[in-house]
């Protein structure tokens, strides 16, 4: 076993202090040492998008990045979108449309589409679909997952 | 208002929506890990386990107190595998848990999983379904010469007369390669010791938790009671999550053992190659017609690869039998003649997926109509027109009773839409041009929502079908339902709170539904075969009716009026054509607190029932038209329509999306999806960049239209959605693709139909030609 290191992560505002090892996924360091276990794990190789998160408002893979790698960033997961018992839109649009069934892949589309509506808030259709493709859903067929998207993008249209 | 037939939003899914979902490794945070080492061969013989000092690992020896997993079924040739928890003296397929590391946490058990040393003395393997039929194939099973576990026929008394007086005899040749079921969830079992009861509560990704409960003591020895089974958020299943499986056992085994809180959470690259595969089938079937292209015998020879063991509690017969049984569908026969295999191989164990054996039985039927259309000059309507089903009730060859379905009318109206005759103008010119498209039907029914009648005639040792659901009104007036079935995504929570509201006139949302816990639930079979909104929602309705007699019967007393004029609805109880009403809510706190004055001491408002019906017949009519471009093999989708008959739909937004999902499996199982083993029985397909499953860019936007036939098959009238979606999609892209490439003289008869096995077909016909 290798030495721990001193890790500070800043996720949804918060400062979350740890020790970790330096092989430690962030996603890991997320679910466990932060106890925010809405950020979901399906592959832990890049391909599913489950543990998608934004990293200084960027989609990223949480289960590609080491923890130490994240110190300095500012963190949103899932658990950061709602105010309260308010849902945000893009939330909303998901429950409106239905988008999950099972809602193990919805934490990691939700950030997704946040990031990118919010980098890029009048996003083209095909473009869109192109973006939302970097992740896996096995329950909804992504037909409305996509009409979720495009009912928030009108809604968080700024 | 009636609620059912709304499409109200589900109700759990805010919750799932700001990421406070408990999915089981949520809850296992912080517990202890196990890892398993697995086989890195097909089939060998264990000559030793080389443990590194001071680690936690146990294997076979030290587990002889656990009985192996020995699911039965009666007749059928069935011949039972011993299916051990760790592999013991040999290993019969790659993945098979050999020994279990226990650590503190998961990368130390990963770390000292690298370390066991496994020396195994490697044999020749039986890995291909027709190679492992052969004289001279290595044996699986000592106790199964031949590597057939189950094996039945089926000969109608006419069949010969008939068959000899066929005009023409159509025969295909069906292969459909290995598929994961792959859900985003993987499997996991986290079993936590009690200290001071000496229980056990195994939290796992279940569709099924009483059974699993039941199957787990059995093989441990223990009482069930001593055992609770969670399913707590279970992210999606479709079948691979209903069988039990040495991980779960184990892990309850060595939480007892420890008196520890441990945890499996499966990696992709194990459920990829060690949870269970389906739909490896081979199915060589003849079809004879009379002159007026009527369909008049069937000829089958079906072979289903089902792995290393038989599965818990299903058993292997499950593909093979389906097959067999389903395989005339829609269409009228009289006279059939069947053989159908399980037949075992040195590959992972099979176990259902979604639609099991029908999404592959279609493409057989509907490539012969579509061959058969052909051979007559008909169009492949006109073709089905003569040979669907259009009266009911109707008695099939194998002993089914479908009841009233729109078979010939989901293809009447999907033709309609596609517009046939214009698509027919369009694909000619579009030929002129050098572009391939072509246009594909499938029309298929679907047994859904049945019980014991059912899967008694199955032969299961374990007989499942029936559900039963507890409720109970609490004096503030909601209403808490406690259900067997095991909802999994499919929100089931919110069909059964709109039939229930219906029944007792308050609003869904006072209705909580619990699922899931063998502790807080009444036993019974979970989630699977398109069954639970019928069974779980005939129950829930059957109990609800008993509710509302007793509130009827409270109201009645309040408002001095006959139980029979009271009338439910809006939150109140009022006498029909009356002044006056009464809360509910009143009568639930009158019914606890004042029931003296109902005769006192009454069972207050709790009311059980159980629904076992025989089953219905859903239906539909898939269709797809596709381009492919001859130059890549490449397929694309340009239109999908699903025209389906699920009878009374209680939530229609959430039946859209079942349809969907299952539908985009169906294409993936299509064109995508492969489980492929080489000939040493090594996965060469163990992660998802190799089994490619479909993205949002691969799936065409779905359109769907929904006929409502009523049936007196189920008490709600609604029939099961959960696995139509799936059973579709095969044969109407590969008939579609096949129109496409008429020009080459190419017909596809495997599945995924990828790029290069259909570039391969155009290659061979040009050959052929020249
Ligand atoms: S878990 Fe990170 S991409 Fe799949
Ligand atoms: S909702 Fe189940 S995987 Fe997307």
């Amino acid at each position: 076993m290798t030495e721990k290191l001193d890790v500070t992560l800043s996720v949804n505002g918060k400062r979350y202090e740890m020790k970790v090892e330096p092989r430690r996924m962030l996603a890991d360091a997320i679910r466990e040492e932060c106890g925010l276990t809405g950020t979901h794990l399906g592959c832990e190789h890049g391909v599913c998008g489950a543990c998608t998160i934004l990293m200084d408002d960027k989609p990223v893979r949480s289960c590609l990045m080491f923890a130490v790698q994240a110190e300095g960033a500012e963190l949103r997961t899932v658990e950061g979108l709602a105010k309260g018992n308010e849902l945000h839109p893009i939330q909303q649009a998901f429950w409106d449309h239905h988008g999950l069934q099972c809602g193990f892949c919805t934490p990691g589309f939700l950030m997704l589409a946040t990031g990118v509506l919010e980098q890029n808030p009048n996003i083209g259709d095909e473009e869109l679909v192109h973006a939302l493709s970097s992740n896996l859903c096995r329950c909804t067929g992504y037909q409305n997952i996509l009409k979720a998207v495009k009912a928030a993008r009108e809604e968080m249209k700024p | 208002m009636k609620w059912v037939g709304q499409p109200i939003p589900r109700l759990r899914d805010p919750v799932l929506l700001k990421g406070k979902g408990r999915f089981t490794a949520d809850i296992a945070v912080g517990a202890m890990a196990i890892r398993f080492v697995r086989s890195p061969v097909a089939r060998g013989t264990i000559c030793g386990i080389e443990i590194p000092e001071g680690a936690v690992v146990f294997t076979a020896a030290d587990i002889t107190d656990i009985k192996p997993l020995r699911p039965i079924l009666h007749g059928r040739n069935y011949v039972p595998t011993d299916q051990p928890i760790l592999a013991n003296k040999r290993v019969t397929y790659v993945g098979e848990p050999v020994a279990a590391v226990i650590a503190a946490t998961q990368s130390e058990a990963e770390d000292i999983a690298e370390q066991v040393m496994l020396d195994i003395d490697v044999l020749d393997p039986a890995i291909d379904v027709d190679e492992a039929l052969k004289p001279d194939a290595p044996r699986v099973h000592d106790q199964a010469p031949g590597n057939v576990l189950v094996e039945t026929s089926l000969k109608t008394p006419g069949f010969d007369a008939v068959w000899a007086k066929a005009a023409q005899v159509v025969e295909v040749d069906i292969r459909s390669r290995r598929q994961n079921a792959m859900p985003m969830e993987t499997r996991n079992a986290h079993a936590v010791f009690d200290h001071s009861t000496g229980r056990v509560t195994l939290y796992t990704s279940v569709q099924n938790p009483h059974p699993i409960r039941t199957g787990i003591a059995d093989v441990l020895g223990m009482p069930e009671t001593d055992l609770r089974v969670v399913a707590p958020d279970v992210g999606g299943g479709f079948g691979q999550k209903m069988a039990l499986v040495p991980e779960y056992v184990f892990a309850v085994w060595v939480a007892r053992k420890l008196e520890a809180s441990v945890a499996w959470i499966e990696d992709r690259n194990e459920n990829l190659i060690a949870s269970f595969h389906s739909r490896d089938q081979h199915h060589t079937v003849k079809a004879a017609f009379d002159e007026n292209a009527k369909l008049i015998a069937l000829e089958a020879d079906l072979r289903c690869n089902v792995g290393a063991y038989s599965n818990y509690p299903i058993t292997c017969g499950v593909e093979p039998l389906m097959a067999m049984s389903e395989l005339p569908g829609p269409y009228d026969l009289r006279e059939y003649s069947v053989r159908t295999r399980g037949v075992t191989t040195n590959t992972c164990p099979m176990a259902p997926y979604r639609g099991v054996s029908r999404p592959v039985l279609t493409l057989s039927m509907e490539r012969i109509m579509n061959l058969a259309a052909d051979r007559f000059g008909l169009d492949p309507v006109e073709m089905r027109r003569r040979n669907l089903i259009t009266e009911f009730p109707y008695k099939t060859v194998t002993g089914s009773l479908y009841d009233a379905g729109t078979y010939w009318e989901s293809l009447e109206r999907s033709a309609e839409v596609l517009d046939l005759k214009g698509f027919r103008e369009r694909q000619k010119k579009a030929r002129e041009e050098g572009r391939y498209l072509g246009i594909g039907f499938s029309v298929f029914n679907e047994r859904s929502g049945y019980g014991t009648p059912t899967f008694a005639a199955r032969g299961m040792e374990i007989t499942p079908g029936y559900e039963t659901v507890e409720m109970a009104m609490d004096p503030s007036g909601y209403v808490i339902a406690r259900i067997g079935a095991s909802p999994h995504g499919q929100g089931l929570e919110t069909g059964l709170s709109q039939i229930i509201a219906d029944e007792l006139g308050i609003e869904p949302s006072r209705i909580r539904i619990i699922s899931g816990d063998t502790d807080a639930t009444p036993y019974g079979w979970g989630t699977f075969a398109s069954r639970s909104l019928v069974l779980a929602g005939g129950a829930s309705k059957l109990a609800a009716e008993q509710m509302r007699e007793r509130l009827n019967k409270i109201a009645g007393h309040l408002l001095q009026a006959p139980p029979e004029e009271i009338e439910l609805a809006g939150g109140v109880a009022r006498r029909r054509g009356h002044e006056g009403s009464v809360e509910i809510t009143a009568l639930a706190r009158a019914a606890h607190h004042q029931s003296q004055l109902f005769g006192g001491g009454g069972p207050g408002l709790t009311t059980i029932a159980t629904y076992d019906p025989a089953g219905t017949f859903s239906n539909a009519c898939h269709s797809a038209i596709v381009e492919v471009d001859i130059e890549t093999g490449h397929v694309k989708i340009e239109r999908f329509l699903v025209v389906e008959d699920a009878g009374i739909l209680i939530n229609p937004m959430i039946v859209d999306g079942q349809i969907h999902g299952g539908v985009v499996q169906g294409i993936a199982n299509a064109l995508f999806e492969e489980i492929i083993y080489d000939e040493t029985g090594n996965i060469l397909t163990g992660s998802l960049m190799d089994f490619i499953p479909p993205t949002m860019s691969e799936v065409p936007t779905i359109e769907i239209e929904h006929l409502e036939t009523l049936t007196d098959a189920s008490i709600t009238k609604a029939k099961g959605i959960g696995e139509g979606g799936t059973i579709g999609p095969p044969a109407a892209i590969i008939n579609a693709i096949s129109d496409a490439l008429k020009p080459f003289g190419v017909e596809i008869f495997e599945i995924p139909a990828t790029p290069p096995r259909i570039r391969q077909l155009i290659r061979e016909a040009a050959k052929e030609k020249s």
